[in-house]
């Protein structure tokens, strides 16, 4: 039982040790900048480059715009399944997976050729146009992380009943949806929101090959051309990405201590 | 009898609304997700001209290209081997190695961020940690007077990739893992001892045995996880490492393989290979899943 403990302990400080070394360099890294003194320099540069704030803003705007039509989709599809199409659950389950086997740069090279500018549909062929492909294309990658979140919240609220109380006292179906289903999943739509923004914010591929000028992109040229920047930008990044799963843990627990009351 | 044929028009009328509900989604995957990926997979069997070849398929098993999906297979294995098992002691340490809660839940915390830190600030944390004026490589360098660079050690190549990818594929394997290990009873542990088991016979005869369905089928979802990045390596190494998202971004940017068609069928080979993996994967969750209950 004690060589079991040491050994756990042996795996931890392992574990530990590969997780928390590259945080630290990257950190360490970041101040290094000015010569013979640490000093947030390399974050002064970052934060005065306009393209900083312009591509972070666009990227930004682009994660609202997907979590609001994900949810948009999502959560009547995942309402209407449960209520209406158990028959089909499993279809949708699996094609809501699909983004996780089909790599990112295989589904946006399917894009580039579907709607390029001589097609039915020539999406790339205006700036708003390929905007909104990027914001599809968003929506496709978040869809197995949203859809799962929605589903695990809906799976705790009785469905059916809610929406016949509803109904019996004469709503409508945008009430039923908007008034009654949506506050009660908001948990799930929270945690998918959240993961969904940190997808969109540090994406890579699908913004470079649609051309736009998001944050990703961004990341990637400062890397090829600076020396300091590219560790306080991937400190940023590393920011992001605990803010955004740490407010899922918040939501979850948030979740878990209001639902024996209610 | 009456009443069925009564009420049908209605049935009828009711199932046209249900479907009309999931109309939607249907399209938009239809549009974004699968029409896509056929379009892909169809090009694939073309010509340019449109008609019916084997050729694409045929000309990927030229040297360039062959060699893309070697080095990309060989990443991704390493990376899943070594994150799998790396993966596994941790998960096993923190359901079963006696260690204080918070050790736990600090690290399963940080697994969920982790798993989601990849991509371009990915690579820039090990370009500043391991690269050529990197924290460790100077830290070698100025207290034990070891160049880690004259072993020949390049963070831009098989080796540094293979490390780089496991900072999101150790905490992907913890993740899954943790339930796991969680659903192993001790019944089952105190049933063995008192058989007269030794700790190796445990593990080796019941342990195991229940456990491989999630272990093997985790490492396949590392094993396509890996395969399908393409951020973090673009980052680290440029176009300097023929991996296959690589040559298929150079492709989609400018045709470097002179054939359009043959950009289809390198995408419909990821696709083959992701979606082995991850169809394996699922039928051996399916196989875990019956001593999780």
């Amino acid at each position: 039982m004690k060589a079991q403990r040491l050994g756990a302990w042996i795996a931890i400080a392992i574990g530990a040790s590969y997780f928390i070394i590259p945080l630290l360099g990257t950190l360490e890294f970041s101040l290094r900048m000015r010569r013979g003194a640490y000093s947030f320099d390399a974050y002064e540069s970052v934060f005065a480059d306009l393209q900083f704030r312009e591509t972070f803003g666009y990227s930004m705007l682009m994660a609202v715009l997907t979590i609001a039509f994900g949810m948009l989709l999502v959560v009547p599809t995942a309402y209407w399944v449960r209520l209406r199409l158990p028959q089909v659950r499993p279809i949708v389950e699996f094609v809501t997976l699909l983004p996780l086997v089909i790599p990112a740069i295989v589904i946006v090279f399917g894009y580039l050729r579907l709607y390029n500018s001589s097609s039915i549909l020539p999406l790339t062929g205006s700036t708003s146009g390929t905007n909104a492909l990027l914001m599809f294309s968003y929506m496709t990658l978040s869809l197995p992380y949203m859809y799962r979140a929605v589903d695990t919240a809906m799976r705790a609220i009785d469905v059916r009943t809610l929406t016949e109380a509803a109904e019996s006292l004469g709503a409508k179906w945008p009430t039923i949806l908007f008034r009654c289903i949506f506050p009660n999943v908001m948990s799930g739509v929270l945690s998918g929101a959240f993961i969904t923004f940190a997808i969109v914010m540090g994406e890579f591929t699908m913004a470079a090959l649609l051309n736009r000028p998001a944050f990703g992109p961004y990341l990637q040229l400062v890397g090829a051309n600076k020396a300091y920047e590219p560790s306080a930008l991937a400190v940023i990044a590393f920011a992001i990405t605990w803010l955004s799963m740490g407010l899922i843990q918040l939501v979850s627990r948030f979740q878990k201590s209001a639902s024996p009351k209610a | 009898m009456t009443t069925t044929t009564a009420t049908a028009p209605l049935i009828n009328k009711r199932a046209v609304i249900d479907w009309l509900g999931i109309a939607p989604f249907a399209i938009f995957a239809l549009m974004f997700l699968i029409v896509p990926t056929l379009y892909l997979v169809t090009g694939a069997f073309l010509t340019p001209e449109g008609t019916f070849t084997f050729k694409n398929l045929a000309d990927l098993f030229t040297p360039t290209i062959l060699s893309a999906y070697w080095i990309s297979i060989r990443v991704s294995v390493a990376s899943s081997l070594g994150g799998a098992l790396i993966g596994f002691f941790l998960a096993w340490a923190i359901v079963l190695g006696g260690v204080p809660n918070w050790i736990r839940s600090g690290l399963l915390t940080f697994s969920g961020v982790a798993s989601n830190f990849a991509g371009v600030p990915l690579a820039f944390a090990f370009l500043s940690t391991l690269g050529r004026t990197g924290l460790v490589t100077v830290f070698l360098r100025d207290w034990f007077g070891f160049n880690l660079y004259g072993t020949g050690f390049n963070l831009l190549s098989f080796f540094g990739l293979t490390i780089t990818y496991m900072y999101f594929q150790i905490p992907l394997m913890v993740l899954i893992l943790t339930p796991a290990l969680d659903g192993l009873k001790k019944e089952w542990r105190e049933a063995a001892e008192i058989l007269g088991a030794s700790t190796w016979q445990y593990w080796r005869m019941v342990a195991l045995p229940i456990l491989w369905p999630s272990l093997l089928g985790t490492t396949l979802l590392l094993f396509a996880n890996a395969f399908g990045a393409i951020a973090t390596a673009y980052a680290l190494t440029g176009s300097s490492l023929n991996i296959v998202p690589i040559l298929l971004y150079a492709q989609i940017r400018g045709d470097v393989l002179h054939n359009p068609n043959l950009g289809y069928a390198l995408a419909l080979g990821m696709i083959v290979i992701t979606g082995i993996s991850n169809i394996l994967y699922i039928w051996l969750r399916m196989r875990a899943e019956r001593w999780q209950k």
